[in-house]
């Protein structure tokens, strides 16, 4: 059963990351990619990781597609766009180091390399002792104490990426006032080109 | 049959390929993105691989982390393409080849 449901969700997975790659529209794209994450936390689910599954779910395919999506509305960019190659063997290229990197990342997979000390009990992912509790109480537990300091600077990476979307989605230079004014001129200016345009 | 971590790790390869790949051949700026993505999602399929295999729950915290840098980069990444976008008109990474102001 576990392998069936693997090799189900390994096949959508990829079907999901070569249209990603493949699709001519950038909402497809978002859409497949959609596919590939919601795969991954299957994966995640099987092998006891249930509460990054749902932050996979709720973070991944809940707010960072649909940011996707929104900028791809927000900029009208979803139309078809040709998928011919600007540079001469580009293409071949880049497929070419791919199968190399596929080789190379199989070869190292194939060989069960993962070594060092067995982790102390605290960090047991199944079993360890009792009092440990289940998957969310172990990851919040070494996410709260040895991985506190971490834990903390990521909530200073968060909000230093709003902070500088923001100053980097404001037209710069400008007062946040004069952006309206702005918009006015350049509106104006449209309708007076289309209106010398028509005649 | 058992799955064993084995073949998480190469369907990880699988999916790191072809975003390396995408990132690569495709020229819209957005799905160069997505693609920056599906392979952040290989590593942390690789991550909570090895958790299991080495019984250790600091692999999965490990991929909170990579969460976190990669919905901060998506929120800078964008921000980018928009200012972009209202200068060039357009989302293609051949835009950007002049970096001047």
């Amino acid at each position: 059963m576990t392998a069936v449901i693997f090799f189900i969700f390994a096949a959508l997975a990829l079907i999901g990351a070569l249209g990603v790659v493949l699709a001519r529209n950038p909402v497809h794209s978002a859409l497949l990619l959609v596919v590939t994450l919601v795969s991954v936390a299957v994966f995640f689910i099987q092998q006891q990781a249930h509460l990054l599954a749902a932050v996979q779910v709720i973070v991944y395919a809940g707010a960072i597609v649909v940011l996707f999506l929104f900028v791809i509305m927000l900029l009208g960019v979803d139309r078809e766009e040709s998928l011919d190659d600007p540079l001469p063997h580009q293409r071949i290229a880049a497929i070419a180091l791919g199968i190399i990197v596929l080789a190379e990342l199989i070869f190292l997979a194939g060989h069960n390399w993962a070594t060092g000390a067995p982790a102390p009990d605290q960090f047991a992912l199944k079993g360890g002792g009792t009092g440990l509790g289940n998957n969310v109480e172990r990851v919040a537990r070494v996410l709260f104490t040895d991985f506190l300091w971490p834990f903390e600077i990521t909530a200073g990476l968060l909000v230093i990426a709003v902070v500088g979307s923001v100053v980097l989605a404001r037209r710069s230079g400008q007062p946040v006032e004069m952006v309206e004014e702005e918009v006015d001129e350049v509106d104006d200016v449209d309708t007076l080109e289309g209106e010398v345009a028509a005649p | 049959m058992t799955i064993t971590d084995t073949y998480y790790l190469v369907l990880a390869a699988m999916i790191f390929t072809i975003g390396a790949v995408g990132v690569l051949v495709r020229r819209n700026v957005l799905v160069m993105f997505m693609c920056i993505e599906l392979m952040l999602n290989a590593v942390n399929l690789t991550f909570v691989a090895f958790a299991r295999q080495l019984n250790d729950v600091r692999g999965q915290a490990f991929v909170f982390f990579t969460l976190v840098v990669a919905a901060a980069e998506v929120a800078v990444g964008l921000a980018i393409i928009v200012a972009i976008f209202r200068r060039r008109r357009g989302t293609t990474a051949d835009d950007v080849r002049m970096l001047k102001g």
